[in-house]
């Protein structure tokens, strides 16, 4: 269905006759209730960067996982050169030539750059022991055909991000990779940093690898690849040439309708100062941030990841010390580091990270809602069960929760919902502001939209809310304004109608997107 | 378009819901019961039962404190050295003259002090509770010979020995275990039915879930060390009673029996989960044991390997139901994973 476009590629040479390296035909995948991928197709050619698009959710970490054997296709197949294969688990992919450069790759940090490139298949001397020359010569070939220069015997701690890429990327070569899979590898990267990757990259396509390359820059995708497969919510949507595609088809392939009418805010009349952070530092996490929140606003915290924006929120909430500056909610200093204080100063923190931070995921969902007010539940000294099931019921009702009974526990519910329990958790402690981090992460669209109307509504009644988003779709249409960090300092307050993807993500990167 | 979640939810099969393993220790308490009644003519009497109850008296005490710890996630095996370094201070004490009023206070303050140097250190420190107490279940055992060296002091009043082997007046119950039932139903609502309670199964489950939602969580684990330690010195001066002998050895090894009990009552080791109704029942089912392998002669030694192997079996059995469970299900339902790009 793919690849016979004329138009496709200046580069591509593989493209038409021979069959794909790599190929999804008609996969599907689910968990649980979940459908993660539905019948997606995919070619990987030779010589090509082919490019996955899609919202967060869409399914593109499933597909990648099915491509790199840590998922098995419910259903289709995976195909290399043509002839259909079962990756069981990665290794097996490796072994036919898939690697996968995620975005923060996990190496040894006491181990040499070298080491880490050849683990597990270090070239051995005699007696079987590891030929360590061999080795270092070996990794300084890999790095010269890749034309960057690292120590091959400098340990992997304290390389860089952008470094511990490379490093991958050179493992990868030295077991002969043919496909070369990369998860927004940009992500956490500076300017410079993106520019030596896609040098890297573009030369690895010439000698004819066959790329995956993801990205949410969207710059990126046109800048590298040749094709383009969009996926949205699990659906294959299009597989097509990058060339004589334009942003706001991209877009509106990946979201399926347009941007205003997924993100409803709604117009608020911006009240007094609610949330007050004044040049609060946390020694090498971030530095000097000072913003204020008003009532009636949603403000957005943007930046790449890394940038500092979670700790910040932490530290506001009183989950982390700060070291200098001090926060004010409602005219009151807030003590530092004491979560139970920012409670009761009316803070709440719907956090990133909801499976670990967010829900006890064994406990019910009604126990989890009744967590974080469990002296409003008290008749006596006991709790009352009825008034916990009556809470959590309400909540449940109020953000049209999907559940079967408010005794289950919240680990079978879907991400959406399990997100729509952290809400009830804090909504329900009547918070004036609401710090809410990556707010719709890893859920699905129609939830998504859910949440985005509740944050609104809330705003409207009157809430400072402050998100953390990555998703700058969410950021551009939900904020009233755009604070942006960068390397642990604000860098950026925008206000809503200067706020493009270009002006934010100058700013979070210090280039020109 | 949005995928259907509704459906996400495991249908509990209703059998489910009596293979508890709390019901399970409960229902293998009454087998063991019936059978020793049946078995040894000596077990199923009155006197031999009071006997058996008063015999169990510590270890039930001190499981109570434990249950709290172990559910949040926590463990105390200094327990049995506290308990013994409260038996060497009343006796050295006592030999110097004291009063009893004033000894046992003070023993119980110890305690306290025993309890929040553990506390401090897994709490401040942030080291894990197993080698912690590990550490201080030699140092408090240590001290306890420091304080009264191999001698065993014996000869306290006739009063306060009533006070630890003599039972309620009118029944058949030794005072420690109306003391335990006391703290049992204190213990049970505590657990169960309030906020602390709530809090110690979300430290338990998911310490970071519970210090996010604004659950002092180093406070709580101090306090649960600090009422550990309390528990097992009032426990020492309960034990040195009944046994008319104060000795700096006393109760040793005894913190194995008690965190069997709580295995066996059905608190999961790693936290988050348990009934104090299975840990009584857990004690019970252990008490019962030792007497009737006590009441059919059998040697202390083998009397030990029992509590191992209940010890092991509890721990076992409910990981190899849950690893039965999980291959049941055939596409796993429990972690939906949701896709995240």
């Amino acid at each position: 269905m793919t690849g016979a476009a004329e138009a496709t590629a200046p580069h591509g040479p593989g493209t038409g006759d021979a069959p794909p390296v790599l190929a999804l035909a008609g996969v599907s995948k689910s968990f649980g209730a979940v459908r993660a991928l539905r019948e997606v197709s995919l070619e990987l050619r030779a010589g090509e960067a082919h490019a996955l698009a899609g919202e967060n959710g869409a399914g593109k970490s499933t597909l990648v996982k099915t491509l790199s054997g840590v998922h098995r296709p419910d259903s289709g197949q995976v195909l290399m050169d043509g002839q259909p294969v079962e990756f069981h688990k990665p290794a097996d992919a490796q072994r036919h030539g898939v690697a996968v450069i995620y975005q923060e790759p996990t190496m040894f940090p006491d181990l040499s750059v070298a080491e880490n490139i050849f683990i597990g298949r270090q070239p051995r001397a005699s007696l079987g022991r590891i030929d360590r020359g061999e080795m270092r010569a070996r990794a300084a070939e890999l790095f010269a055909r890749l034309g960057v220069a690292l120590d091959p015997e400098q340990p992997a701690r304290g390389l860089s991000i952008a470094d511990q890429q490379l490093v991958e990327i050179a493992k990868a070569l030295s077991r002969d990779a043919r496909v070369l899979i990369m998860d927004e590898p940009t992500a956490a990267l500076s300017g410079n940093e993106v520019a030596r990757l896609f040098t890297v990259v573009k030369a690895l396509r010439e000698q004819g690898c066959a790329l995956l390359f993801i990205s949410h820059r969207l710059d990126e995708i046109f800048e590298l690849c040749q094709q383009v497969t969009t996926l949205r919510d699990g659906a294959w949507i299009a597989s097509e040439p990058v060339a004589g595609l334009t942003h706001e088809a991209l877009i509106r392939r990946m979201v399926g309708r347009d941007l205003d009418t997924l993100y409803p805010k709604l117009d608020a009349v911006a009240g007094e100062v609610a949330l007050k952070v004044h040049r609060l530092t946390r020694e090498g996490v971030f530095t000097d941030v000072s913003f204020e929140v008003r009532r009636g606003e949603i403000v957005a915290l943007a930046g790449l990841v890394g940038a500092g924006r979670s700790e910040v929120a932490r530290a506001v909430f009183g989950v982390d010390r700060w070291d200098a500056g001090w926060v004010e909610v409602n005219g009151r200093r807030l003590p530092p580091a004491s979560p139970t204080a920012a409670m009761s100063a009316g803070v709440a923190l719907v956090p990133e990270d909801r499976r670990q931070q967010g829900l006890v995921m064994d406990q019910s969902i009604e126990r989890n809602i009744g967590l974080t007010g469990l002296k409003g539940l008290r008749r006596g000294p006991v709790i009352s069960r009825a008034a916990e099931r009556d809470r959590a019921r309400d909540w449940a009702i109020r953000l049209q929760l999907k559940f079967n009974r408010l005794s289950d526990a919240v680990n079978v519910l879907s991400g959406g919902n399990q997100q729509k329990v952290v809400l009830a958790k804090w909504l329900s402690t009547r918070p004036q502001v609401l710090i809410i981090d990556e707010p719709t992460r890893g859920i699905d669209v129609g939830t998504k939209a859910e949440v985005h109307r509740v944050l609104s509504e809330l705003a409207s009644d009157g809430m400072a809310v402050l998100m953390i988003s990555s998703e700058l779709p969410e950021v551009l249409g939900m904020a009233d304004r755009v604070l942006v960090m960068q390397e642990g300092r604000l860098v950026a307050d925008i206000p809503r109608a200067d706020a493009t993807e270009e002006s934010v993500m100058t700013a979070a990167t210090g280039r020109a997107s | 378009m949005a995928p259907d979640v509704t459906a996400v939810n495991s249908a509990r099969a209703p059998l489910s819901r009596f293979l508890r393993w709390d019901v399970l220790v409960g229902i293998l308490l009454v087998v063991v019961f019936i059978g020793g009644a049946a078995g040894s003519p000596e077990f199923a009497n009155i006197d031999n039962l009071s006997f058996a109850l008063g015999d169990l008296g510590e270890i039930a005490l001190i499981a109570l404190a434990m249950t709290l710890l172990v559910v949040a996630a926590e463990v105390d095996l200094s327990v049995a050295s506290v308990l013994g370094l409260s038996s060497a201070l009343v006796g050295n004490l006592w030999d110097a003259g004291w009063a009893i009023e004033t000894i046992i206070p003070l023993v119980i303050v110890v305690g306290a002090v025993c309890g929040l140097v553990n506390g401090l250190l897994v709490t401040r420190l942030g080291l894990p509770s197993l080698a912690v107490t590990i550490g201080t279940l030699a140092l408090y055992r240590g001290l306890a010979l420091v304080v009264l060296g191999d001698r065993a002091i014996a000869e306290f009043p006739q009063t306060y020995v009533n006070l630890a082997v003599g039972d309620v007046p009118g029944t058949p119950i030794p005072y420690p275990v109306a003391v335990f039932a006391v703290l049992a139903v204190i213990t049970a609502v505590l657990l169960h039915a309030t906020g602390f309670g709530r809090a110690l199964f979300a430290i338990g489950a998911q310490v970071e879930a519970a210090h996010f939602a604004g659950i002092r969580v180093k406070r709580i684990k101090l306090i649960l060390f600090v009422v550990s330690g309390v528990v097992a010195a009032f426990a020492g001066v309960v034990y040195t009673l009944r046994y008319g002998s104060a000795r700096a050895d006393n109760g040793s090894g005894l913190e194995l029996a008690v965190i069997a009990a709580v295995l066996l009552g059905g608190v999961d080791f790693d936290g988050g989960r348990g009934t104090l109704g299975g840990v009584i029942a857990g004690v019970l089912l252990i008490g019962l044991l030792r007497n009737l392998l006590m009441l059919n002669d059998v040697s202390t030694e083998i009397q030990s390997i029992v509590t191992g192997l209940l010890l092991v079996i509890s721990v076992i059995t409910p990981r190899l139901v849950a690893v039965a469970r999980q291959r049941r299900r055939v596409p796993s339902p429990v972690v939906p994973t949701p896709p995240t790009t």
